[in-house]
C-alpha cells in the first residue's frame, strides 16, 4: 500500500490526494490568484463544468476549490482561489514550481448539455464567476447550439471585476449579450451602477424556454431566483451552485448539509426546484 | 453434539457457557470486547472473562441522569444503553487517513496501513444492531465508500443481547427498533433468569455463529424457555422511558422550520455536543492536520466532529448556522427527518442516549412532541417562497 498504488489507481481511495505541481500562476486581484496544477503522474482526470477539486497545501489542510478552467483543455486544472483562510492562504502563496496535493474531481456539473437549444442567462456575482467560468467557456465553443446568450456579472467595486481581460474580449463578441455592473462605482468606473440580480429584468429572454445558472454570495443568488421566477422561468430550469463548509467531498463527513441535501456529491450545482423550499431561510 | 445449526436455530446455554463463549472468539482469533463497569458508568472494553461482566449491576437513567446500582439477582445483562456505543470500534473518534513527508523538490503522500483486529462485540442491544445497519448505509452505500470502516466492519463477531430490562430513556419501540435483535448478529442471547436457575436462550443469525454456537456446551429449548424469553421481551417493551410518535414526524418537522421551539430549546441547549458523541448514529468527522516540529511532515487526521460546534459550519466570512436554534434544528430534523430523504431510515434508534446525557436534560421526544402539539401555529409562514 505504498504510494506507487496511488498513480496505478487514483481513485481507490477518494481520502487520498494525488501530487500536483504548480505550472502557473496568474495574480488576478489584490488578494485573488488562479493555480494551473499538473498531475505528476498520468493524465489530468477529465472534469465537466461546475465541477470542483479538493486541493491540499502541504501541511495545512484541505479546500475545496471550485474548478474555472476550460473543460476542452487537456493537461492542467485551472483553480482561481481567493485568501480569505489558512488554506487558501496557503494556496494562494503558491509559487511555480511548488507542489500540492488534489482531489477529484467531485459533484454535480451546469447543464450546459440540456440547455442545448433553450435561452442561456449566466448571472455571475464576485468570485461566483469562476466555477462559471468552465461553462461559459463550453457555451461559446459551441456556441451554435444554444439560442440567445446573456452573461450577467456583477461585483461589490470595479476592483474586484474578476477575469477583466476575458469579459473584455466576450464583450466584443456579437453572439454574447454580456453585462457587468458593479455595486459601489467610484469615479474610475463608467459602467453600470447596481446589484446584478436588477439585471435581469432588462434582458432578452424566452422565459419559457430559458436555462439560467446562477453562481455568488448567497443573498445574491436569492434576489436572482426571485427576479428569474419573476420573469416566468421555471424553478426547475435555474441552476445555482451552493457553497458549504466541506471536509471529504465524498459525502461521508457531513459537513456540507443543506437540508437533505449533501452539497459535496448531490450539488454543488442544483436545480432551485431542489432546495427552493429551504433557500429562503436563514441558517440552514 | 452433531445437531445442525443454521440461521435460526435456537439452544439453551448454562450461564457458565458464557466463559465458554468468551473463550471461543478469544481461540479464534477475535478481541472480546464486551460491557464493564468503569468510572461509575457500564462501558465497552476488552473482556477476558465472564468475570469482567457487569454482574449485579443495573442503571438508572432519566433526562440527564446515570448511575449504577447493585441488583440481586446477578444478571450479566441487567443494563440499558450505557454512554458508549459500539461506534467507537467501527468508526472510530481518529484516525489518520495519510501523511505527507517534505522532499526537496515538494512533498509525497503515503497512506496510511489500516490494522484491522478481528473483533467480537458481546452484548450488543437491539437498538445498537440497528445503529450499524444505519452507519453501513451511511458508509459503505457509496457513491464513495469509506473502505476502512468496510473493512473493520467485515471483521466483527457480534453477539447480541435481548433486553430484558429498558432504562428511564428508552424508545426503541418508537423507532422500531427494539427490544428484541431481529437480524444484524451472529449469535444473540436472552438472558433467562427464573430464581433457581441462570441461563441463556441462544438464537443464531449466521454461519459464524452457528459454528461457534456448536463448539459450546448447550441444551434443546423447550416451550418452556421460548415462553419465558418471549415474557422478557414483551416485559421490556412494556417498559420504554420514552415515546416517540413518529407518524408523519418527517413531513411536520420539514414544515416546522422557523417554528419558535427552536428558540425556546437553544435556551437550555449549551451546545456541548454531548448528544452527538453518545448517539451510535452521528457519523459526522473532521480533518486536522498536524505538522511535525520540524515542518517536515505532516499527518491528516479524521475525528468526529459534531453540528454543535460553530466551527462545522464555517465558510468563509462566518458559521452558516450561528445560533443554537440553527444548531439544535440541524441535529434534530437530520435525525428525524433529512436522514430519511438522504438515507431511506431515520437516523434514531431510541437508545436514549442523547436524552440521559445531556447536561441540561434535552429530550428530543419532548422537543419532538412539543412541535407536534403546536404544528398549526406556524406552518402557513413557512409555507412561503
Amino acid at each position: 500500500m505504498g504510494e506507487a498504488d496511488l498513480s496505478l489507481a487514483p481513485l481507490s481511495d477518494p481520502f487520498v490526494p494525488e501530487l500536483y505541481r504548480t505550472v502557473r500562476v496568474t495574480r488576478e486581484l489584490r488578494d485573488t490568484v488562479t493555480l494551473e496544477l499538473a498531475p505528476l503522474s498520468g493524465k489530468r482526470p477529465a472534469f465537466e463544468p461546475g465541477q470542483f477539486n479538493m486541493l491540499y497545501a502541504f501541511g495545512v489542510g484541505e479546500s475545496a476549490i471550485s474548478i474555472s478552467g476550460d473543460p476542452a483543455e487537456e493537461g492542467t486544472f485551472v483553480h482561481t482561489v481567493r485568501n480569505v483562510g489558512a488554506v487558501s492562504k496557503a494556496l494562494s502563496a503558491l509559487e511555480a514550481g511548488a507542489a500540492a496535493g488534489l482531489r477529484g474531481p467531485f459533484g454535480t456539473s451546469w447543464p450546459v448539455e440540456g440547455a442545448e437549444g433553450s435561452d442561456v442567462v449566466i448571472v455571475a456575482g464576485g468570485l461566483g464567476l469562476a466555477p462559471l467560468r468552465p461553462a461559459i467557456y463550453h457555451i461559446l465553443a459551441n456556441r451554435d447550439r444554444y439560442g440567445r446568450v446573456s452573461i450577467l456579472y456583477g461585483c461589490r467595486n470595479p476592483g474586484d471585476i474578476l477575469y477583466r481581460h476575458e469579459l473584455e474580449q466576450w464583450r466584443q463578441r456579437l453572439d454574447v449579450d454580456l453585462t457587468v455592473t458593479v455595486d459601489h462605482a467610484d469615479a474610475s468606473w463608467h459602467g453600470n451602477a447596481g446589484v446584478v440580480p436588477s439585471l435581469i429584468k432588462r434582458t432578452a429572454f424566452d422565459p419559457h424556454d430559458t436555462v439560467a445558472m446562477v453562481c455568488g454570495p448567497e443573498i445574491m443568488m436569492r434576489y436572482s431566483m426571485n427576479a428569474l421566477r419573476g420573469a416566468g422561468v421555471s424553478e426547475k430550469r435555474i441552476y445555482l451552485s451552493m457553497e458549504r463548509n466541506m471536509k471529504c467531498a465524498i459525502g461521508l463527513c457531513g459537513h456540507c448539509q443543506f437540508g437533505p441535501e449533501f452539497v459535496c456529491k448531490d450539488g454543488p450545482v442544483v436545480p432551485y426546484s431542489k432546495v427552493a423550499r429551504i433557500f429562503a431561510l436563514r441558517e440552514i | 453434539m452433531q445437531d445442525t445449526m443454521t440461521a435460526g436455530s435456537k439452544a439453551v446455554l448454562s450461564s457458565d457457557a458464557l466463559q465458554a463463549l468468551i473463550v471461543a472468539l478469544a481461540r479464534q482469533g477475535y478481541t472480546v470486547l464486551g460491557p464493564r463497569v468503569r468510572d461509575g458508568a457500564i462501558v465497552y472494553d476488552e473482556i477476558a472473562s465472564s468475570g469482567d461482566l457487569p454482574a449485579g449491576f443495573r442503571d438508572r437513567q432519566d433526562a440527564g441522569r446515570y448511575g449504577l446500582e447493585p441488583r440481586e439477582d446477578g444478571a450479566f445483562f441487567g443494563y440499558a444503553a450505557g454512554p458508549q456505543s459500539w461506534k467507537r470500534f467501527l468508526h472510530p473518534p481518529a484516525q489518520t487517513l495519510w501523511s505527507a513527508q517534505k522532499t526537496p523538490d515538494g512533498f509525497t503522500i503515503s497512506r496510511e496501513e489500516v490494522s484491522v483486529p478481528k473483533l467480537a462485540f458481546l452484548g450488543v442491544r437491539a437498538c445498537d444492531l440497528d445503529a450499524i445497519a444505519i452507519q453501513d448505509r451511511v458508509f459503505c452505500e457509496g457513491p464513495y465508500r469509506d473502505e476502512a470502516y468496510a473493512t473493520r466492519r467485515a471483521n466483527v463477531f457480534i453477539v447480541a443481547v435481548n433486553c430484558s430490562q429498558a432504562g428511564g430513556t428508552c424508545f426503541c419501540v418508537s423507532m422500531q427498533s427494539g427490544p428484541k435483535a431481529d437480524t444484524g448478529f451472529d449469535l444473540s442471547l436472552t438472558e433467562l433468569l427464573d430464581g433457581t436457575q441462570h441461563r441463556f436462550l441462544a438464537e443464531v443469525g449466521s454461519e459464524a455463529g452457528a459454528a461457534l454456537l456448536a463448539e459450546l456446551p448447550h441444551e434443546p429449548t423447550t416451550g418452556a424457555h421460548l415462553a419465558a424469553a418471549d415474557a422478557i421481551i414483551d416485559n421490556t417493551a412494556k417498559q420504554m422511558g420514552r415515546h416517540l410518535d413518529t407518524d408523519g414526524l418527517k413531513e411536520l418537522l420539514q414544515a416546522s422550520l422557523s417554528h419558535p421551539r427552536w428558540e425556546e430549546v437553544a435556551r437550555r441547549c449549551l451546545s456541548c455536543g454531548n448528544c452527538t458523541m453518545v448517539c451510535p448514529t452521528c457519523f459526522c468527522t473532521t480533518v486536522e492536520d498536524h505538522t511535525s516540529l520540524d515542518g517536515f511532515s505532516a499527518t491528516h487526521v479524521k475525528k468526529w466532529d459534531s453540528c454543535f460546534t460553530l466551527d462545522f459550519s464555517y465558510v468563509h466570512g462566518g458559521a452558516v448556522r450561528t445560533s443554537g436554534a440553527a444548531r439544535y434544528r440541524q441535529w434534530m430534523t437530520h435525525k428525524l427527518a433529512s436522514w430519511i430523504d438522504q438515507f431511506g431510515t431515520p437516523g434514531c434508534v431510541g437508545c436514549g442516549r442523547c436524552i440521559t446525557w445531556c447536561p441540561t436534560g434535552i429530550d428530543i421526544t419532548e422537543e419532538a412532541a412539543a412541535i407536534r402539539a403546536s404544528q398549526c401555529v406556524k406552518e402557513e409562514s413557512d409555507g412561503g417562497a
